[in-house]
């Protein structure tokens, strides 16, 4: 199974040969707490590292999803539509947001390991 | 999140906050306080808890005020547009502070006591300055006091009944907004049938020393469970209640708030209250705008702020509180609208995102009320 890195938005990617999986992270989602809404981006649309991607909305509030590294949006997660709360149940799992196609595998190099991302949450707390 | 510079330095705790924490509760910063936003079940459940069976609030930061004195009902009179004169000992209101031009200072919950005082529940963003108004504005011997011994909590749902009948038997015979001095669990409290739920429920005022021995208590009960503030928020968004700082404020007039049930064809007629013109002129000719109940289409919420278009596009006005309502899960909101648009169902559309989201006016509440009918 292809290594999952993270970002500093908390946003996790799986690279799978040239396809990558984008989604929020558990921690992301257990901050957020129950997830009611989820805006997903057009398929086709092509995103830079930083823009805005998706939304995720709590029942407290909102919360833009960054996207990590570059790419073509090539398919988005029909399940969460109707139940978004797929996110708090299975969040780096079943909960993912897109998939992009043509993703440079370089471009993960510079995201965190689960190691150095544990790290990385343990200082927000 | 709050930016760093936006919280005091020093946040103040109620005195159930060492209870909060260990119940695992995520403590925010709320009018100067730290305060449970939720506890490890998470908002949803504490909502749908709370509207099948009973759910424990700490409101400990709102202001407790006792007013004093002779004349005091005359003299708390001129500050506000409720009818106060004409409440029975033992009953309770809901009413207003107004400012000269008919705006909203602060609303809050006024019970005549059976000593002749009152005693009133104010906002916690809003209670110094509250006090500051009561001190400047009371004539005559009348006196307002903060009671800073007092802790208040909350027990709303439709159990809250069944735990009060065992804890202080007689509380389940009290009507809808009556309260009376009496022992709950064996401690000497004041206890009002009432709330902020839309749900039949309790606020039972109690000494601080006491008031964790009394939270343990009622949570011991199998019905309750404890609720934070953001299930307190959508809750009170389904019942169709105010939030002070957000649907209501000094810029927004009891009329336009759509509040003129509270206020009795004695005081419409006679006014003696601050903004009485402004508020007497929109009873008589309606007002320009109106505070409506909003259901989106679709999924996607429209916070407060997102900006209120009618049927063209033109706007019309903005959404002052919404969200998700657990009960219909579905978003619900409410802003104020021209007046023209305020009718039920008619069209309107949200600009959430730049997109125009369509949406439509009902009548609130969006959750009917299940307040005890004696």
């Amino acid at each position: 199974m292809a290594e999952t890195r993270y970002t500093t938005e908390h946003e996790w990617i799986r690279l799978d040969g040239g396809v990558a999986t984008v989604g929020i992270s558990e921690y992301a989602q257990s901050q957020l707490g129950d997830v009611v809404y989820v805006e997903l981006p057009e398929v086709g649309r092509k995103v830079a590292p930083g823009d805005d991607m998706a939304v995720v909305e709590s029942v407290k509030a909102a919360s833009e999803v960054y996207a990590p590294v570059a790419g073509e949006v090539a398919e988005v997660n029909p399940a969460l539509a109707d139940k978004p709360e797929t996110i708090n149940d299975d969040a780096e799992g079943d909960g993912w947001f897109v998939k992009l196609a043509g993703v440079d595998a370089g471009a993960l190099g510079g995201l965190m390991d689960a190691d150095a991302y544990r790290k990385y949450v343990e200082t927000l707390a | 999140m709050p930016s760093a510079d936006t919280v005091p330095a020093k946040l103040l705790r109620t005195p159930l906050h060492a209870l909060h924490v260990e119940l695992g509760a995520k403590m925010v910063p709320f009018a100067g306080y730290d305060m449970p936003v939720q506890y490890p079940d998470g908002i949803l459940k504490e909502h749908l808890h709370c509207r099948a069976a009973a759910g424990l609030f700490d409101v400990s930061h709102m202001g407790q005020a006792r007013i004093d004195g002779d004349g005091a009902i005359a003299a708390f009179e001129a500050l506000v547009p409720g009818d106060i004169a004409a409440l029975a000992p033992g009953r309770m209101r809901y009413t207003m502070f107004t400012n000269d031009a008919g705006g909203i200072l602060d609303d809050l919950m006024v019970t005549a006591r059976a000593d002749g005082g009152l005693f009133v529940v104010l906002n916690a963003a809003c209670k110094t300055a509250d006090m500051k108004h009561l001190r400047a504005g009371l004539s005559g011997a009348a006196k307002a006091t903060l009671m800073e011994d007092k802790a208040l909590l909350a027990l709303q749902g439709p159990a809250a009944v069944a735990v009060m009948a065992r804890l202080a038997p007689g509380a389940e015979k009290m009507a809808f907004m009556s309260a009376a001095a009496m022992d709950v669990a064996g401690i000497g409290c004041f206890v009002s049938r009432s709330g902020y739920t839309g749900d039949d429920g309790y606020e039972i005022s109690v000494p601080a020393a006491r008031a964790e021995e009394l939270a343990r208590r009622l949570l011991g009960e199998p019905e309750v469970a404890p609720i934070g503030l953001g299930a307190r928020d959508t809750l009170r968004l389904e019942a169709g209640l105010c939030l002070y700082g957000h649907d209501i404020d000094t810029t927004t007039s009891p009329i336009e708030a759509g509040l003129a049930w509270t206020i009795s064809k004695r005081r419409r007629a006679e006014g003696g209250f601050p903004g009485a013109a402004r508020i007497q002129g929109e009873l008589a000719s309606g007002p320009i705008r109106k505070r409506v109940g909003i259901r989106p289409e679709g999924r996607a919420p429209a916070r407060e702020g997102t900006a209120i278009a009618d049927g063209a596009g033109k706007p019309v006005g903005a959404v002052t509180s919404g969200g998700f309502s657990p009960t219909l899960s579905a978003p619900i909101a409410m802003g104020y609208v021209a007046a023209a648009q305020a009718a039920a169902d008619t069209a309107l559309a949200l600009d959430v995102r730049g997109k125009a989201l369509p949406a439509r006016v009902v009548p609130m509440p969006f959750v009917p009320h299940r307040y005890h009918k004696s």
